[in-house]
């Protein structure tokens, strides 16, 4: 069973968010769920400072040994922060997903996509594995 | 319903990740397929085997038999070696790729590709029809495990009293393995030194945990499909499906030297093979090396000035280079400026000699 942090939301393509809640800048990442089922991750492509995107947009990529997945935004916005600790040290994605591992940030406009609270992300989950 | 290996308790113990691979159910990763690599290079790595296949052909025509049904000269092998060798149709195309065991005079154990052994089996049945042998699949009845990796030798040495230092690259001899009879076959998918070790059903669970308990203190770890397909991946071994299809003849491949045409008598797909034997070959394969971080992947396109040159059919990081590495078909001719088609975006690549790795002898 993975670790599903209470205080997060999280969407079906297996991300993390937080700071929802304020309605301002948000930081985005992926589920320990989606690290543990793509293997050690050896490369992540984020997107650039500066760009704008819409909720739902593929804004980068994860790859592991085995698969690449892309990185989709939950939320539109300008990306106003990218952690270029994941860039250097993908590896971070599998040990601290939702610390360390972070992704991007996102200065929030308008409503985000649906999101799912930790219990039925939970429940997504337990569905597919 | 994918089938489970004999050790299916003691993948689940062990919490690996599982997938099916060619209907079974086989271990992926235990934890990091990373440090699972890097055990294999640097200390040692156990692998269950257990859905490749093993067909025993014995009988007085066995070495003839298999000197007709298979492009190696089986009838030259002397007992208690081994040979990589392969099967193909009428028209050179590769069915499976094997290595052959010559257990005695007259028996042999053929083991092939999980993916490949029901029609490999079919097909040496049939081809073997007018000798004097018996074919028999006896792949329900074996299991496999190997320890592959620089310490293979010291940790199997502590439960054997078989010649190991004397057992040469691609050779096998039975032996018990802490009491229990095994075929002990210096051979391998890694790159590395190790040993595949055929057992019956019943003697896998016992012999993993007294392999894991004799191997720990050396650094043996479990090790899943996903590490041995980045090992092999490194070693520039072909894998079937990827590098090898019926589509292909083994000089496609760049390994028609398994192909013995001077042996005695006719064998299946001589005559295709002749010839095309001597053809300039349209592609080739070839090793890649990404300039960038991003992976090319099997059925990539490979291009040259934005044309398209050639296919990836195994592609994957490499941690020993610390960069992605791909195995690919690619237009005789074309050697330089290549790139990898990645998603839309052409990714810079260097063609290298093969393989990869390999290792300090």
């Amino acid at each position: 069973m993975s670790n599903i942090p209470e205080d997060l939301s999280y969407t079906k393509e297996h991300e993390w968010v937080s700071g929802v809640e304020d309605g301002l800048t948000v930081t985005v990442g992926i589920t320990a769920y989606a690290a543990d089922a793509l293997g050690d991750v050896v490369f992540v492509q984020l997107p650039e400072v500066g760009s704008i995107a819409e909720p739902g947009d593929s804004v980068g990529e994860v790859e592991s040994t085995k698969s690449v997945s892309e990185i989709y935004t939950p939320v539109g916005g300008e990306i106003v922060d990218i952690n270029q600790a994941i860039v250097d040290d993908p590896s971070l994605a599998n040990s601290d997903p939702y610390g360390d591992g972070w992704m991007f940030r996102v200065r929030m406009e308008g409503d985000p996509e649906d999101l799912l609270s930790a219990e039925e992300y939970a429940a997504l989950t337990s569905g597919e594995s | 319903m994918s089938r489970p290996t004999p050790l299916r308790d003691v993948h689940e113990g062990l919490g690996a990740t599982l997938t099916d691979f060619a209907g079974w159910r086989m271990p992926l990763r235990y934890g990091s397929e990373s440090a699972e690599h890097k055990a294999v290079r640097e200390a040692a790595g156990l692998f269950d085997l257990s859905h490749m296949g093993e067909i025993f052909v014995t009988g007085p025509q066995a070495a003839a038999a298999l000197d007709y049904a298979l492009v190696g000269h089986l009838s030259a092998v002397t007992p208690g070696r081994a040979r990589y060798t392969m099967i193909v149709n009428e028209r050179g195309g590769v069915l499976d790729d094997l290595i052959v065991y010559r257990l005695g005079d007259e028996e042999f154990m053929v083991v092939a590709n999980a993916s490949n052994y029901e029609k490999v089996g079919d097909e040496l049945k049939n081809r073997a029809k007018s000798y004097d042998v018996v074919v028999e699949d006896r792949s329900q009845q074996y299991a496999l495990i190997a320890i592959q990796g620089p310490r293979s030798q010291e940790i199997l040495a502590t439960l054997t009293d078989a010649d190991l230092a004397g057992l040469k690259y691609y050779a096998g001899l039975p032996g018990l393995v802490d009491g229990r009879q095994a075929l002990i076959a210096r051979t391998g998918y890694t790159g590395e030194d190790g040993f595949e070790l055929f057992v019956a059903n019943q003697d896998a669970v016992p012999l993993w945990h007294t392999l894991m308990a004799a191997g720990e203190p050396h650094g043996l770890k479990p090790a899943g499909l996903s590490s041995r397909d980045t090992l092999r991946l490194e070693a520039g071994m072909p894998l079937y499906g990827n590098e090898l299809s019926a589509e292909l003849t083994p000089f496609d491949a760049g390994l028609g030297r398994v192909v013995k045409f001077d042996k005695p008598g006719d064998f299946v797909g001589r005559s295709a093979l002749e010839a095309v034997k001597d053809d300039p070959p349209r592609r080739r394969l070839v090793g890649l090396v990404a300039r960038g971080r991003r992976v090319p992947r099997h059925g990539y396109p490979v291009t040259k000035d934005g044309a398209v040159v050639g296919e990836v059919t195994s592609g994957a990081p490499s941690q020993t280079l610390g960069k992605p590495i791909a195995l690919a078909y690619v237009d005789t001719g074309a050697d330089s400026g290549l790139a990898v088609d990645i998603r839309g975006s052409h990714e810079p690549m260097d063609l290298v000699e093969l393989p990869f790795y390999r290792r300090n002898k």
